[in-house]
């Protein structure tokens, strides 16, 4: 065989193996996570693990509940604050803004993506827990150190907002102009149009990057173990501290691990996110895969 | 005036207003990190390692994170290049475009690029037990590797979708095989991989929860793979939470350090993607 054919074989070989090898780390990882994990399931059921408030390590008694609940109440204040923003963002700038204000705009979202979650969590300590302890918080209860549910809910806001607004902007681009034309001519608003036009044709996507954005939210680790209090209770409003997921690991991985099935339990937390960002990131994904398939 | 432009004015001021306030934020997250930091700022923070003493406000400065950053950040980056490259290769020129390897492996991408910093963390932290390695400078190359591959691959990945087949088409009657390619594409796509490698190094040189086990953190400047490495976001993170004043200045100069490196990465990434884009062929 000649040699050059030979190379180009073998090459495609090895960059197959490579291909191959970095993909299976979605699987290496799902699986080692729960060989880890698992030593917890052998004393306490699933259902136990997951709907138990009692968190107790010395006392073997691990209920995932309140990390669980004050993840979900973060994220989803999170979602809440930073959505509208986003989606007036994004319209604003794909039907109305000029591009002389896109080349201020983008930039400025590049930045926000870039910055570094330990950056978000300075700001959050330093701007935005002073301002609910002392500003926003005496209104509506007597007292709150600040460090809350609510100053999570708005750094983890502020950070996923790039990604929700690159993702809407990226759905409404691929919007035909031919359909926008067409509302427009029978004498709709641009407003109306993107109502009714391009906001109703991209539902879908919208639903998906959202889906995208709490899986981000999620996992979000140092900004919010920085702004949320840390204690191991259920929230019962926005101005009580909480204790998500991925700070639990963060705070106690490393320590302590000598305690029977600490290790595993703490695993189970990772194990929580996993699986739960997985889902969430495979629907959403084939979701706008197809939405892309089918404009182009 | 009818209702519908009564509308169309009210939505026009809340989406200016929300652009403002996305803007705003960026403004106020750089300014509170600028006037924080600034302050604390001086050139023995930078130039010098933690003196005895440090972390009750004695003299010193956070080199060793500053070093400690880039060598992490340097060898991974480096690590991911040659193995993301050939990659994003085989799946533009050896693969079909309606390949189904080709989407199931920008599915897993797409998924490893959501997966939480802290997760790769604790998973790496797990696997280095079980090979009997401590914290150490090895530790975190690894698992910061394992965390940009997919920033790499998937931002790469866009650009090369974009690559016009009659080029390689071209290329294949000159007689030229798949592999031999590689010059013409790469060329083509060098502004993707430029703009790849700036997102991928922002991200790196920021991500602490992958870090903290197992890279870990120390006063010096490691020596060897296996000593431990401290990094700016930690030095960040560990600082803040100290009651003493001084300790506190430093982590806002470590955060100023830190968004500084960032905000030029940012920059450079949006000016090679404006400016290098001239030469591709569409």
């Amino acid at each position: 065989m000649n040699s050059r054919i030979l190379k180009d074989r073998t090459a495609g070989g090895v960059m197959f193996f490579l291909t191959i090898a970095t993909l299976l780390l979605v699987f290496v990882m799902g699986i080692g996570l729960f060989i880890k994990s698992a030593p917890i399931f052998e004393e306490h059921s699933l259902r136990e693990l997951i709907f138990s408030a009692n968190w107790k390590p010395l006392k073997n008694e691990f209920g995932f509940l309140p990390f669980i609940m004050g993840t979900l109440w973060v994220t989803g204040l999170a979602i809440l604050l930073a959505f509208p923003v986003a989606l007036l963002t994004a319209v604003f700038l794909t039907e109305y803004a000029k591009p002389r204000v896109k080349r201020y705009v983008f930039p400025a979202l590049d930045i926000l993506a870039g910055l570094p979650s330990v950056i978000y969590g300075v700001w959050g300590t330093l701007l935005i827990v002073p301002w609910i302890s002392t500003k926003l918080a005496p209104r509506f209860v007597e007292f709150s150190a600040g460090y809350t549910v609510l100053a999570g809910g708005i750094v983890l806001g502020v950070m996923i907002l790039p990604l929700l607004v690159s993702l809407f902007i990226e759905l409404f681009t691929s919007v035909p102009n031919e359909l926008r034309e067409a509302s427009m001519s029978l004498g709709a608003t641009k407003w109306q149009t993107s109502k009714f036009v391009m906001l109703r044709r991209t539902f879908p996507g919208i639903v998906a990057a959202v889906v995208l954005a709490i899986s981000r939210a999620f996992g979000e680790t140092i900004a919010v173990l920085m702004v949320c209090g840390n204690l191991p209770q259920m929230p019962g409003s926005i101005f009580d501290a909480c204790y998500p997921l991925p700070a639990l690991i963060a705070n106690n991985y490393g320590e302590m691990l000598s305690l029977p099935n600490y290790e595993a339990a703490l695993m189970f937390a990772a194990l929580i996110l996993f699986v739960v960002v997985l889902l969430f990131n495979l629907i959403s994904r084939i979701v706008l895969y197809r939405i892309e398939k089918t404009f182009r | 005036m009818k209702v519908k432009f009564i509308e169309e004015k009210a939505v026009k001021v809340l989406m200016i207003g929300a652009t403002l306030l996305v803007f705003g934020f960026v403004l106020s997250i750089i300014w509170t990190i600028v006037e924080k930091g600034w302050g604390a700022m001086s050139w023995d923070m930078i130039t010098k390692l933690p003196g005895g003493g440090f972390y009750i406000g004695k003299e010193g400065g956070f080199l060793n994170a500053i070093v400690g950053s880039l060598y992490i950040v340097g060898w991974s980056t480096l690590l991911g290049l040659l193995i993301s490259i050939p990659v994003v290769f085989y799946m533009n020129v050896y693969l079909k475009r309606d390949s189904k390897l080709g989407y199931v492996a920008r599915l897993a991408y797409d998924i490893l690029f959501g997966i939480p910093s802290i997760v790769y963390g604790a998973f790496g932290f797990s696997i280095m037990i079980y090979l009997g390695l401590r914290t150490s400078l090895l530790g975190g190359i690894i698992v910061v590797t394992l965390l940009i591959i997919p920033i790499f691959i998937r931002s790469m990945d866009e650009v090369a979708r974009q690559f016009p087949r009659d080029i390689l088409e071209a290329a294949y009657a000159l007689g030229a095989t798949r592999l031999e390619t590689v010059n013409v594409v790469l060329r083509q796509i060098a502004p993707g991989i430029a703009t790849a490698t700036l997102l991928s190094i922002g991200r790196a040189i920021g991500d602490a929860a992958g870090v903290m086990f197992t890279a870990g953190y120390t006063d010096s400047i490691p020596t060897s793979f296996t000593q431990p490495a401290a990094t700016l976001p930690l030095a960040v993170f560990f600082q803040m939470s100290s009651p003493v004043k001084e300790v506190q200045d430093r982590a806002y100069a470590a955060a100023l350090v830190l968004t500084l490196i960032v905000l030029i990465l940012s920059l450079a990434g949006r000016f090679i993607t404006n400016r290098y884009s001239k030469n591709k062929i569409r």
